[in-house]
């Protein structure tokens, strides 16, 4: 965090690293954010997206995977439409760290962690928290990492949304979900002012018209109507409640203007922890563990991280 | 049709001594000998006296062995022609008999499909060069499965297919399935349907559950097999005709066959080998362990199979529909692939699993854990299969004499570890790589010839 407020924001730690981000489906905050992140810490980053590269000339996965192993980069940065896309290249790469930037509707591990952070950063804590996630669950990774991530660190989690939007296993909990499995304690709801009453996170997720593909409510009207995070649903909630969203906003759709906008808002430090959390990764991942051991110069500057 | 495999020549006397034959056509389960002369059972079910051993006579010793007729499979993929990339006929028939099948039923969804007589000759043509089994071709219901007019059924008929199916899609319209069921009536074939409303799998790769929300793959609901189901037992029992319920895998889809039948309606079902014996806890890796979190083995492309494997409480109802004879046989629904078809992400994986070398060895699994019996295991794979292809078929379900000497000799105690490599079929794609069964085809014969013979058989020419 502390390099990121700096005049001049660059520290050696990776210098002579390659990394390379792997997009295949669009991104602007992702892929900047890691490419910032590579940056600052003075990593070479190349950018690759699957438009306008060998993917169009039917390369596979794989194929390009190891094409970016046998050229010695240290680490992928990948974002796919698939699901399992970056468990598939680490296991067939050697060497080369991948790291999840959103695959398919499975997971975005780097926003989770940035969430994370922001929460505990702004409340001190994350363990008793009661955190309401709103909207499309069904098509977010953001809100399956959030999930994993809010669950495993204590907090009570509640999803709030359309039924049609909810994972079918979310509505029958106790057939589905393994006893004692971490998730068979989220809550579930389709009313809104229930589920942020008494809530310390009230987290906005983007409508993804780009994955829906058949009419899962009646109408936007109706959506906003139901399911639009507004000033006046807040007040529900406890009186220093933080007001978040994964970006990028539709504003007056799932969220309003000025609550975007308003006090309660931390989406603009959303962003900013993004960078110092992709660093702070980056640093793990691509830094040899062993060096990590020895307590090597390495470490001292990653401290200075 | 029947040839040598590899280097084997078989004599035209085999005596097969001492197992335990197992022949639920004629309700056996004894210790005794069975004679083999000119590719015929001459005799079964009795202690041949040592004095009256015909001369030149291959001996196979099968202490504690089962010896039962050879398996039937009413559902595997050869993809010849078209997909000889994925599997061909001379390759899937060895695979089938190292895993003790002496008949496949071959379904159509090859390139072209075997909707018209010259497929169905050529098949027939490859069968009886290469082919290590017997090959019973299935037939198209609509022209080139493409679900939009009936395919020349009693051309087919005529030609020898045995049943008609546009398996790898089900007949989606309600009305043609009607017709179908309607037209095949006097042909006397059942029409085999692949269970799978595509409007509600929609984009599905995997079972709907927790699992599929873990890992974030879109899930198939146990509704998309259960409403086509459903419809086809109403069209079954309005037309009179004979229905075929492809790869059941839900309890509901139980429940919906259970009540047909009571109802006296006109249907058959089969279950695969892996829906009874592994879930979609799989998918995560490890084996189908508890593992709680998405690792490196997850997404195991190997496991992605229609319909997709599903939950204990399904497993443990088709368990119970096989035991109880609601469901009529086992089928593989063996579906070879290339490399290139799973290595891939698990969403561009293509559906399908190569069962035909683990088949036994993985249902044997449930007979050691006491959740299957053996001779209801056996009848399963052969008299029940034969019931659903017809009364011209029964003579390959049985150990009668006279009967062409098809059958399988499996040491039902021998552990072996699943290695792709070693099968003989192209399809490499089993999530059992690595696993022990326990339970190993020893030796196949199709019309008293020895297809396939593993090593620690002990024989001999006198």
């Amino acid at each position: 965090m502390e390099v990121l407020s700096r005049d001049i924001k660059k520290v050696p730690t990776l210098r002579g690293r390659v990394i390379v981000t792997l997009f295949y489906e669009a991104s602007t905050r992702t892929r900047i954010s890691f490419e910032e992140a590579g940056k600052v810490l003075s990593a070479d980053v190349i950018n690759m997206s699957a438009a306008g590269s060998s993917v169009e000339k039917g390369e596979s996965l794989l194929n390009t995977g190891l094409t970016l192993q046998a050229m010695g980069v240290d680490a992928v940065v990948i974002r796919h439409p698939h699901a399992g896309a970056p468990h598939f290249l680490a296991r067939h790469l050697e060497g080369v760290s991948v790291i999840n930037a959103g695959d398919g509707i499975h997971a975005h591990p780097t926003q989770a962690l940035l969430d994370l952070y922001t929460v505990r950063e702004k409340l001190g804590r994350l363990q008793g928290l009661k955190v309401v996630i709103v909207g499309d669950v069904m098509h977010s990774r953001v809100a399956r990492s959030d999930l994993w991530g809010f669950s495993k660190m204590g907090c009570q989690v509640t999803l709030c949304g359309p039924a049609t939007l909810m994972p079918s296993d979310f509505l029958r909990p106790q057939q589905a979900w393994p006893d004692a499995h971490p998730l068979a304690g989220v809550q579930i709801t389709t009313d809104l002012d229930q589920a942020i009453d008494g809530a310390d996170v009230v987290m906005a997720l983007r409508l993804q018209t780009e994955r829906q593909t058949t009419g899962f409510f009646p109408s936007l009207r109706e959506y906003v109507r139901r399911w639009q995070v507004t000033e006046d649903r807040l007040r529900r909630a406890r009186p220093n409640a933080l007001v978040m969203h994964p970006g990028p906003m539709n504003e007056g759709i799932e969220i309003s203007t000025d609550l975007a906008h308003g006090d309660s808002s931390v989406i603009v430090e959303q962003v900013t922890n993004g960078v110092a959390v992709r660093m702070a990764l980056l640093y793990r991942l691509v830094i040899d563990q062993a060096a990590i051991n020895q307590e090597g110069p390495q470490l001292s500057r990653a401290k200075a991280v | 049709m029947v040839r040598k495999s590899g280097s084997i020549l078989s004599p035209r006397t085999i005596l097969i001594r001492g197992g335990r034959l197992i022949d639920p056509s004629q309700d056996w389960d004894l210790i005794a000998d069975v004679l083999i002369q000119d590719g015929k059972i001459s005799s079964a079910g009795s202690i041949i006296d040592r004095t009256s051993i015909p001369e030149h006579c291959q001996i196979i010793d099968a202490g504690g062995m089962v010896v039962c007729p050879g398996f039937i499979d009413l559902h595997s993929h050869l993809r010849e022609p078209g997909f000889e990339h994925k599997e061909t006929i001379a390759t899937g028939t060895r695979a089938a008999a190292r895993g003790g099948f002496t008949t496949l039923c071959c379904m159509p969804n090859t390139e072209p499909a075997i909707d018209n007589v010259a497929v169905v000759e050529f098949i027939r043509r490859q069968a009886s060069a290469e082919g290590a089994v017997r090959v019973l071709p299935i037939g198209c219901v609509t022209k080139g499965r493409k679900g939009k007019e009936l395919a020349e059924m009693e051309e087919l008929a005529a030609a020898g297919v045995v049943a008609f199916s546009d398996d790898g899609d089900p007949v989606y319209d309600p009305m043609l399935m009607r017709l179908a069921l309607c037209y095949s009536r006097d042909l006397g074939l059942p029409i085999s349907n692949h269970c799978q409303d595509n409007s509600l799998s929609r984009d599905g790769v995997m079972a709907e559950g927790w699992v599929a929300t873990r890992l974030g793959l879109p899930g198939i609901p146990a509704a998309a097999e259960e409403a086509m189901i459903a419809r086809d037992i109403a069209l079954a029992d309005l037309t009179g005709g004979r229905l075929h319920l492809t790869h059941l895998s839900t309890a509901g889809s139980v429940s919906l066959l259970r009540r047909a039948l009571e109802q006296g309606i006109a249907v058959t079902a089969e279950v695969c080998p892996h829906h009874l014996s592994i879930t979609d806890r799989w998918v995560l890796g490890g084996k189908g362990a508890d593992v709680e979190a998405a690792g490196p083995f997850s997404y195991d492309t190997s496991t992605k199979v229609y319909p997709p494997l599903r939950a204990d409480v399904d497993v443990e109802a088709l368990l119970e529909g096989l035991a109880d004879g609601v469901i009529a046989c086992i089928a593989t629904d063996h579906a070879p692939h290339d490399l290139a078809s799973k290595q891939v992400t698990y969403q561009d994986a293509s559906f399908g699993i190569s069962v035909l070398e683990t088949a036994l060895g993985s249902l044997m699994q449930l007979v050691h854990e006491d959740r299957l019996g053996l001779s209801t295991l056996v009848e399963r794979l052969t008299a029940g299969p034969a019931r659903v292809l017809g009364p011209d078929f029964q003579d390959l379900a049985t150990l009668r004499a006279g009967t062409p000497a098809d059958l399988v000799i499996f040491d039902p105690n021998k552990e072996w570890v699943v290695d792709p490599g070693e099968f003989a079929s192209k399809g490499k794609n089993t999530p059992l790589e690595g696993t022990t069964l326990k339970g190993r085809v020893v030796a196949t014969l199709v019309e008293g010839q020895v297809v396939f013979q593993d090593d620690p058989i002990s024989g001999r020419v006198g």
